[in-house]
């Protein structure tokens, strides 16, 4: 390797006293501007390929870009201008908030956060292992008629609205009095002069005490069937002659699952894994609003102290006035660290399986 | 030996067998419940007697009384129709932007291709959260109000929202990149030889491409349309409110929820009473059927779904296994 020093390229003339290009980098000149050339002319000759990606870049661009462009607004001060391009430079100010134990935002800010990771785990700790067990079973299902049934049953409640979903749970767990199904049969278990008993009278997901249980089911009860497809996937795509081969060696059924199945599905098990921990704070902003609110930002209910996650927590401030810098503060932060999740858990993947999901 | 692995391999099936049935038993029973309760009267649905069939008072029967609610109401069938408008529409939009991407970005010869795929896949690590979208929509909104010739500072009154949640919302990068696998998959030869008989880049794709991938595009249409007929939040954030915003725009989801909310708080929690008067000023003469009609709404919104979902549901399996890992 060369170094490229100036006097390679410049020729000092003394009689004028000024530098010309010496011969060679006119030389290297031409042939750079004849590789602009021949990649615009390549753009050219392909122009329509280009002109297909337009509309997909504009439309990401109108609304995905440039609300991240928005929040650059949480830099500014809020309260000298109306117009966000007229507000001056704040700094960090609305960050400090957060922090600031005197500020108003701070306890429900750090309450939220908590509650968006709380959830997250929860959701988790469940929701993970149930898909991989589902699908074991449906392995052990000979039946191609049985099987479907099964499956169409277990992956409906994926399709349908969040809203019907939320308001089936709220009704069936009390809605406002103790009479849903799902209340009535807690109640028989719990005993009619239990604490939950009690709640119940307000509905349970109302209430502080059984919110998080009754959101997780509501998870697993939506999301466990359909994620189980992957795992099913993997698991009969493990040839039939691992069987027999185990077989011959006297492997039983148990045993088969144990040093055949389980061994063949664990990559998919770590991949899984990862890109689940990867999107933990993406909690269900949909969802938990139309638990935790009456419909509105502002129309909170009981629930919202352990139920509203950071998004929930920013749509309530940013209706208040001076709130929107704060509350975009805090989603801003909130959406970083999952940034680092997902990117973080994306290297571990590549690492420790060679896959990776981008 | 053998035979106790025999039991215990016997005692696993009935284990499995049991467990599943009971899970997917568990997942159907909601919607049991919503369509026994539709066809219950108030006084049931009151006293908690309803838990899975029909009843009427305490016994075992069928009421119809919330249908007839539900099939007179206008509201409703406009915000039905609205539902039906936006899935149309939306999922035609974001499938056209969606396929012509997919195709440029599964073409090695793409100029920066890297920082193409960068672009999208970026978008599904970090969002703006939001209150920073919705000041966005509400920008978007004012932008199509000024091009109407109209006021934007009152685009929520004179801009049709139906409008913007079509051609704004409903971008899924994922879909995009199951497209972009799909398009990858397609060989070739089979380019080469339609680009020697002359065929456009256009043609190339509606001849060539579109054909041979028509599993995943109906799968990527079919993503589209759900999530187009079951959104609900932004709708609701940027169609607003019955007093401040286009009720007479809101698509099914929304009025659904504002229905449950408003009878909810007709039947008043602290003292356990049911206002009979605010319930007729608002919903007509149906008394005590609220909750009935509550579910009547949430069956007749379920129905399309529940039809094409048996339909549909190998697609979907599909497109999950499709999209599952991919360098």
């Amino acid at each position: 390797m060369f170094k490229l020093k100036c006097d390679d390229f410049l020729t000092y003339d003394e009689t004028t006293g000024t530098y010309s290009v010496s011969p060679d980098q006119q030389v290297r000149d031409e042939v750079e501007k004849s590789r602009w050339k021949e990649i615009g002319l390549k753009i050219l000759a392909d122009w329509r390929l280009y002109l297909m990606l337009v509309p997909m870049v504009l439309v990401y661009l109108l609304w995905r870009y440039a609300p991240m462009y928005e929040l650059l607004t949480v830099f500014k001060d809020a309260t000298t201008a109306i117009d966000p391009s007229e507000r001056g430079w704040y700094g960090i100010e609305n960050f400090a908030q957060l922090f600031n134990s005197s500020s108003t935002y701070y306890v429900d800010f750090w309450q939220s956060f908590r509650n968006t990771f709380i959830l997250a785990f929860y959701g988790l700790l469940f929701g993970f292992p149930l898909p991989i067990i589902l699908a074991l079973f449906f392995n052990e299902i000979r039946s191609n008629i049985v099987r479907s049934v099964v499956q169409v049953c277990v992956y409906l409640p994926k399709f349908m609205s969040i809203v019907v979903i939320s308001s089936l749970m709220i009704t069936l767990c009390g809605g406002n009095t103790a009479q849903g199904p799902l209340a009535q049969l807690l109640i028989a278990i719990c005993g009619p002069e239990s604490n939950l008993a009690l709640q119940a009278q307000s509905g349970l997901v109302n209430s502080t005490q059984y919110f998080r249980a009754i959101y997780i089911v509501s998870d697993l009860w939506e999301h466990a069937g359909y994620d189980s497809i992957v795992f099913f996937a993997a698991i009969i795509a493990v040839s039939p002659t691992s069987y027999e081969a185990a077989q011959i060696d006297g492997a039983g059924k148990m045993q088969q699952m144990r040093y055949v199945v389980i061994p063949s599905i664990l990559s998919t098990v770590v991949i899984m894994l990862i890109m689940k921990i990867g999107s933990l704070l993406n909690v269900s902003y949909e969802k938990v609003f139309l638990f935790v609110t009456q419909g509105t930002a502002t129309s909170t209910k009981d629930n919202y102290q352990v139920g509203a996650t950071v998004s929930v927590w920013a749509n309530r401030w940013s209706a208040t006035s001076g709130g929107e810098g704060v509350a975009m503060a805090g989603e801003m932060l909130n959406n970083l660290i999952g940034m680092c999740l997902v990117i973080g858990s994306n290297m571990v993947s590549r690492k420790a399986t060679d896959v990776s999901l981008y | 030996m053998k035979r106790r692995m025999e039991t215990s391999e016997l005692i696993f099936k009935i284990v499995a067998y049991v467990l599943l049935i009971i899970f997917a038993l568990l997942c159907v029973y909601p919607f049991f419940y919503a369509l026994g309760a539709s066809f219950s009267d108030g006084a049931a649905l009151d006293s908690g007697n309803v838990v899975l069939l029909p009843m009427v008072g305490n016994s075992i029967g069928f009421s119809i009384k919330a249908y007839e609610w539900a099939f007179t109401n206008t509201e409703f069938w406009v915000a039905y129709a609205n539902t039906l408008f936006m899935t149309f529409f939306g999922t035609i939009w974001s499938l056209f932007y969606s396929i012509l991407g997919a195709y440029a970005l599964s073409k090695k010869r793409l100029m920066g291709r890297r920082g193409w795929n960068f672009f999208l896949v970026f978008t599904m690590w970090f969002t703006a959260g939001v209150v920073a979208t919705y000041n966005n929509y509400v920008v978007t909104g004012q932008a199509f109000a000024t091009i109407a010739g109209q006021d934007p500072g009152s685009w929520q009154t004179t801009i049709d929202g139906k409008w913007l949640i079509v051609i704004a919302m409903g971008m899924n990068a994922t879909n995009i990149i199951l497209l972009r696998n799909s398009f990858e998959g397609v060989p070739a030869e089979i380019e080469e030889a339609a680009r020697i008989d002359g065929a456009t880049e256009m043609q190339i794709l509606t001849k060539v491409y579109i054909p041979m991938s028509k599993a995943t595009i109906a799968t990527v249409a079919l993503f589209f349309g759900i999530s187009r007929w079951n959104g609900y939040f932004w709708a609701m954030r940027v169609l607003g409110t019955e007093a401040s915003g286009q009720p007479y725009s809101w698509p099914v989801q929304v009025y659904l929820r504002n229905f449950l909310e408003t009878y909810t708080n007709i039947i008043n929690p602290t003292i356990d009473e049911y206002d009979q008067a605010l319930w007729d000023r608002q919903y007509g003469d149906y008394g005590y059927a609220a909750e009935a009609c509550a579910y009547a709404i949430v069956v007749c919104s379920v129905i399309p779904i529940l039809v094409i979902y048996p339909f549909i549901q190998k697609y979907f399996a599909k497109g999950v296994n499709m999209g599952g890992v991919k360098e």
